[in-house]
C-alpha cells in the first residue's frame, strides 16, 4: 500500500510536467499575448514591460525559469493583469472560497445523491422509485448556469427570500443558492448511477445466497450490497469532486461569489500566463491526488484489489 | 412426516413477451436422511420449484400450491417468518461458488453471521463453531481460511465453504442446485463424497437437483425426471436407471456419454502427419507484489509440448481447468503466441510469422468456441456470421454464391435456412454452436479445433453435436483437435488422448489404451472420479483419490507432485518415456509413494 502511494506519486511528477510544458506551448502559440491591446502600446513601451516580465527571453528559458520558480522558491511567478499581486495571491484569495462552497456541493451531491439512489433500488417500481428517477431525470439537464438564473429569480427577486449575491466570509445565507445551482445536476448523475449499480448488485448470486441464509433485509443491502454497488459511484466521484471545488466560473458570476472559477476563466481570456498556468497545475494535482484517493477507496471496498 | 412436501406447486413469470409457465403442478416429498435427484435439462423448472420454496422466486415470479417444511405450510409467507426457516431448517447451495459469496467479506465474517441471525452466536463461540464445521467439510488449513476472502480460495474450496455455511445450523434440508456443475471432476468427486457423509452423519434430506446422471446414480436414493415444467417420472434410482418407464427418462440415459459403454473403434491407421509441435511453450508475464514497481513473474502455462496430428484423425486434450489444454490450442493455431517451440501445418512454419502469412493457413485451421452466444457477434445475423469467412478467403465469390453456400452450410449443419436473418439471441445454446460449427466449417478446413465445444449444453442436444461433428469429421476427413474436461465425451470422439498435468503432457496414447490400462496416476484419478450413470456399479466402485489440492502452476516444484523421489530437485523436468508403442507416459513414482500424504509437501 505504501509503495502504490509512493509509486503514484512519483509517476505523478513526469505528468505534471508534461502538463506544464502542454499548457505553456499552447498558450504561446495561441496568437496575442498579456499586453496586446486593441490600442497597442509604443513598441519601447512593450519592450520594456516584456523585458520586466521575462516575456523578451527564449520559450525555452522562460519555461525552464518558471519551472525552476516552483521547484527551488515555490514561485508561481508574479500576475501579468492585476499588478503588486503574485499567482500564489490570487489562488490565496479565490481558492478558499471555491472550496468552501464546492465541499458543501460535493456533500450535497453525495449524500442527497447516494440516498434517493438507494431509495429508488429498494424500493423498484414503487412510487417512491418514479418520484426519484423523476427528479434525477429533471435535475440531469439542469447545469449550475441554468440553475443559477432560475435560483435568483425564484428566491431573490420573486419571494425575496436570499440575497442575490456576495460572499461575506461564506454566511449561510450567502452559500444556499451557490451550493444548490453547483450540487443538482450531480446528485441526480449520483443517483441514477447508484440506482443501477445497487439494482444490479442486488440481483447477483450472492445476494440470493444472503437471503437463502435467512438475514434481515436490512442486514443485506447495509452488509452485502452496499460497497459493491458504491463501486461505479467512487470512480463517478473523483472527476466529480475536482469539478466542484475548483469553482464554477458560471456560480461566481451569477453569485458574484469571487472564487477560482472566474480568475481562472478571465486569466484565459486576459492571456494573463502566470495565473492560468498557477491554476491549472493546481486543478491538475487536485485531479492526481483525488484519482490516487479513488484507487485506495477501490481497495477498501473490493478485496480483490490489492496495490 | 416428510421433510419436505410439495404439492400442486405453479410458478409463473412476467415477462415482456407474456407470461412464462415454469412449474405445472409439481408433488414431491422428501424424507429425512433422504437424497432426491431431481434431474432434467435446462428450463425444465427443476430449479424454479426449489427457488419457489426457498422464496427466492426473481420479482417477477409467483407462486401457487403448497410447500411444507415439517408439515409447516412455508409457500409465500411473510419474508421475516420465512426468514427464521432459511439458513436454519432449510438452505441452499448453489451452481457456481465463483459468485455465490459475498466479495468483500471475510469467509469467517460470512459463517459467523448466520449464527449470530439464527442462533445469537457472536464472537468466539462463533469462530470456534464456524471452524469446526471447515473442519468437517475437510477444508484444507481451516483456521487461515475464517480470515481469507473468497476470491483467495479455489472453486472446490469455495463450493466447501457454502456447504460448510449451509450445515452450520444442521438445517433438516440441504437443497443443492447443481453444486458440483462448475467443478472438475476430481472435485466433483470429492464435493460429492462430501455430501454423501454429511447426509449419513447428520441425517440432513438432501434435494441434489442436478441435469448429470452420473451424479445421480452416485448420491440418490429416489429420482424425480422433469421436464417442461413437470414430473414425467419417479421412483427409486435402481428402478429409473434400470427400468425407465417414460420414453425421455430413456432419452436423457441414452444420451448421456459413459466410461461403460462399447463405442466404435478409431476410425482410422497411420497417415502422415499433418500438423506436428515441437517443444511448444506459452508463458504469460504478470507482475507480482514486491518492490517498488512491483516484481515481474511468469506463469507457465504451457511449458514444453511435443505433438503430432495425423490426418483425419482425432486428438483429445484432457485435463482439468488451468492445465492448459485451451491455451496450447489457440498456440498451435497461432491466435497468441509461443514463447518458444515451433508448429508446422503440412510442411509450413506457422511459428514466427506475420499475420498476413498466416492468413491463407487460416482457411485450413479453424476453431469452435466453448460459449456459442458469447463468440458470435450479436450484431450480426447468424447468416452474416458464417459468410463472413468466405469474405477473407474466397473475396471473387459472387453474393449469389456466398449465399448458396451458406444456405447449403445451414442445412448441412442441421439448421432450417429460414432461419439465416435470425440474430444469436434468438436461437437456442443448440443452435447457436450448430452456427459456430457452420462459421467454422464454411472455408472447409482440414483441421478444426473444438474447445470445450458441447461443455455447456444439455446432454441430448450434447449427443447431437457430437453426432454432427463425427458426420462432419468423416464427410470433410477433416483432423480435429477435441478438447474437453469431460472424458466420456472424449472418449465419443477421439482416436487419441493427451491428458494434460499443468501445462505439460503426463500421458499420450491411444484412446483405447488410455481409458483401458492408463498408466500415470494422474490420468487413473481423473478416469476414476469420472461419475457412471449406473447406481449399482457407482455403490460398489472405488476411487482412486489423490491428496492435496491441485497445485497452482506458479508453485515451485508443482510439476513433481507424481515424482515425490525427486522433490529435492525443483527444476526437475518428468520426461515423457513409451511404455509400448503409440503410449507415452510421464515419469512418476510407483502410485503407493504418492498416496503417501507426508511425501506430499
Amino acid at each position: 500500500m505504501f509503495r502504490f502511494i509512493l509509486n503514484r506519486l512519483i509517476y505523478a511528477v513526469p505528468t505534471m510536467l508534461v502538463m506544464i510544458v502542454a499548457c505553456f506551448v499552447l498558450m504561446h502559440v495561441a496568437p496575442g499575448g498579456p499586453f496586446t491591446s486593441e490600442r497597442p502600446l509604443p513598441p519601447q513601451v512593450l519592450a520594456n514591460i516584456e523585458a520586466r516580465y521575462g516575456l523578451d527571453q527564449p520559450y525555452w528559458k522562460q519555461l525552464w525559469d518558471y519551472i525552476a520558480n516552483i521547484v527551488l522558491r515555490f514561485d508561481f511567478g508574479p500576475s501579468f493583469q492585476y499588478k503588486d499581486r503574485d499567482v500564489n495571491d490570487v489562488i490565496a484569495q479565490g481558492f478558499p472560497i471555491t472550496l468552501t462552497y464546492g465541499v458543501l456541493s460535493f456533500i450535497a451531491a453525495t449524500t442527497i445523491g447516494i440516498s434517493l439512489g438507494l431509495l429508488a433500488a429498494l424500493r423498484q417500481n414503487t412510487l417512491a422509485d418514479y418520484l426519484a428517477v423523476g427528479f434525477s431525470f429533471v435535475a440531469q439537464v439542469l447545469p449550475n448556469f441554468v440553475m443559477g438564473p432560475i435560483l435568483i429569480l425564484i428566491f431573490t427577486l420573486h419571494l425575496g427570500w436570499l440575497p442575490g449575491g456576495g460572499w461575506y466570509g461564506g454566511q449561510w445565507q450567502y452559500l444556499i443558492m451557490p451550493v444548490i445551482a453547483l450540487s443538482t445536476s450531480y446528485m441526480a448523475s449520483i443517483a441514477r448511477i447508484t440506482r443501477s449499480s445497487m439494482l444490479e448488485v442486488l440481483n447477483s448470486n450472492f445476494i440470493r445466497t444472503a437471503k437463502a441464509k435467512g438475514l434481515p433485509t436490512h442486514r443485506i443491502v447495509v452488509q452485502h450490497a452496499l460497497k459493491p454497488a458504491m463501486l461505479p459511484v467512487v470512480s463517478y466521484l473523483s472527476p466529480v469532486f475536482v469539478y466542484v471545488i475548483t469553482g464554477s466560473v458560471f456560480v461566481d458570476i451569477y453569485f458574484s461569489t469571487g472564487g477560482l472559477g472566474q480568475a481562472y476563466v478571465n486569466s484565459a481570456l486576459n492571456r494573463d500566463y502566470s495565473v492560468l498556468l498557477g491554476t491549472t497545475i493546481l486543478y491538475g494535482g487536485l485531479t492526481i491526488f483525488f484519482n490516487l484517493v479513488t484507487d485506495l477507496l477501490y481497495a477498501w471496498l473490493d478485496p480483490k484489489i490489492r496495490y | 412426516m416428510a421433510v419436505l412436501d410439495i404439492s400442486q406447486l405453479d410458478v409463473r413469470f412476467d415477462t415482456p413477451d407474456g407470461q412464462i409457465h415454469a412449474v405445472r403442478g409439481v408433488n414431491l416429498t422428501i424424507e429425512a436422511g433422504e437424497c432426491l435427484g431431481v434431474v432434467g435439462e435446462s428450463g425444465s423448472g427443476k430449479s424454479q420449484s426449489f427457488l419457489a420454496a426457498m422464496g427466492l422466486l426473481a420479482r417477477n415470479g409467483t407462486a401457487k400450491g403448497s410447500v411444507k417444511l415439517d408439515g409447516q405450510e412455508i409457500l409465500n409467507l411473510p419474508i421475516g417468518q420465512l426468514n427464521a426457516l432459511r439458513g436454519q431448517s432449510m438452505t441452499m447451495i448453489f451452481q457456481d461458488p465463483l459468485t455465490a459469496l459475498t466479495p468483500h467479506l471475510r469467509i469467517g465474517e460470512q459463517m459467523a453471521e448466520v449464527l449470530s441471525v439464527h442462533a445469537g452466536i457472536n464472537g468466539r463461540a462463533a469462530r470456534s463453531r464456524s471452524l469446526e464445521w471447515l473442519d468437517k467439510v475437510r477444508m484444507p488449513d481451516a483456521a487461515r481460511r475464517l480470515g481469507q476472502f473468497p476470491h483467495e480460495l479455489s472453486g472446490g474450496q469455495r463450493q466447501r465453504v457454502m456447504i460448510a455455511m449451509a450445515m452450520l445450523m444442521q438445517p433438516r434440508l440441504l437443497i443443492a442446485d447443481e453444486p458440483t456443475t462448475a467443478l472438475d471432476v476430481t472435485v466433483q468427486a470429492e464435493i460429492l463424497d462430501l455430501m454423501a457423509d454429511l447426509q449419513r452423519s447428520e441425517n440432513t434430506a438432501i434435494a441434489l437437483i442436478t441435469h448429470d446422471m452420473g451424479v445421480v446414480a452416485r448420491m440418490c436414493d429416489r429420482i424425480e425426471v422433469m421436464r417442461h415444467g413437470s414430473y414425467v417420472e419417479s421412483g427409486k434410482a435402481d428402478d429409473i436407471f434400470y427400468h425407465p418407464q417414460h420414453t425421455y427418462t430413456r432419452t436423457l440415459l441414452d444420451a448421456m456419454p459413459r466410461l461403460d459403454t462399447p463405442v466404435a473403434p478409431p476410425s482410422r491407421q497411420t497417415t502422415p502427419p499433418i500438423m506436428t509441435a515441437k517443444g511448444i511453450k506459452v508463458h504469460f508475464p504478470i507482475r507480482l507484489p514486491g518492490g517498488l514497481f512491483g516484481r515481474r513473474g511468469v506463469v507457465r502455462a504451457v511449458d514444453g509440448v511435443d505433438l503430432e496430428i495425423r490426418a483425419g484423425e482425432t486428438l483429445g486434450l484432457v485435463g482439468e481447468s488451468g492445465c492448459g489444454k485451451s491455451t496450447l490450442a489457440r498456440a498451435l493455431l497461432q491466435l497468441i503466441p509461443t514463447t518458444a517451440g515451433q508448429v508446422t501445418w503440412m510442411g509450413k512454419t506457422l511459428t514466427n510469422r506475420r499475420a498476413a502469412e498466416l492468413k491463407s493457413c487460416r482457411q485450413d485451421l479453424q476453431i469452435v468456441f466453448q460459449d456459442p452466444v458469447a463468440s458470435l457477434d450479436p450484431r450480426m445475423t447468424i447468416a452474416a456470421s458464417i459468410a463472413e469467412p468466405l469474405l477473407t478467403h474466397e473475396p471473387d465469390l459472387s453474393p449469389d454464391a456466398r449465399r448458396g453456400k451458406v444456405r447449403d452450410m445451414l442445412e448441412r449443419v442441421g439448421l432450417d435456412h429460414a432461419m439465416q436473418n435470425r440474430y444469436p439471441h434468438e436461437l437456442s445454446g443448440g443452435q447457436n454452436q450448430r452456427v459456430g460449427i457452420a462459421r467454422a466449417m464454411i472455408t472447409r478446413p482440414k483441421m478444426i479445433v473444438c474447445d470445450e465445444a458441447v461443455s455447456a449444453l444439455d446432454v441430448s442436444v450434447q449427443a447431437q453435436i457430437l453426432e454432427l461433428l463425427k458426420d462432419l469429421r468423416r464427410e470433410f476427413d477433416m483432423s480435429m483437435i477435441f478438447i474437453s474436461h469431460d472424458l466420456s465425451v472424449v472418449r465419443e470422439v477421439a482416436d487419441r488422448i493427451m491428458v494434460l498435468y499443468l501445462g505439460r503432457p503426463v500421458e499420450i496414447a491411444p484412446r483405447d489404451q488410455i481409458f483401458d490400462h492408463a498408466q500415470h496416476p494422474y490420468t487413473q484419478s481423473l478416469i476414476s472420479a469420472v461419475p457412471v450413470p449406473d447406481p449399482r456399479a457407482e455403490r460398489s466402485r472405488t476411487r482412486l483419490k489423490l491428496p492435496g489440492e491441485l497445485p497452482s502452476v506458479m508453485t515451485q516444484g508443482s510439476q513433481l507432485r507424481f515424482l515425490p523421489s525427486r522433490a529435492e530437485q525443483l527444476e526437475y523436468e518428468p520426461a515423457l518415456q513409451e511404455v509400448s508403442p503409440g503410449h507415452w507416459v510421464a515419469e512418476h513414482d510407483p502410485i503407493d509413494t504418492i498416496l503417501a500424504p507426508e511425501q506430499i509437501r
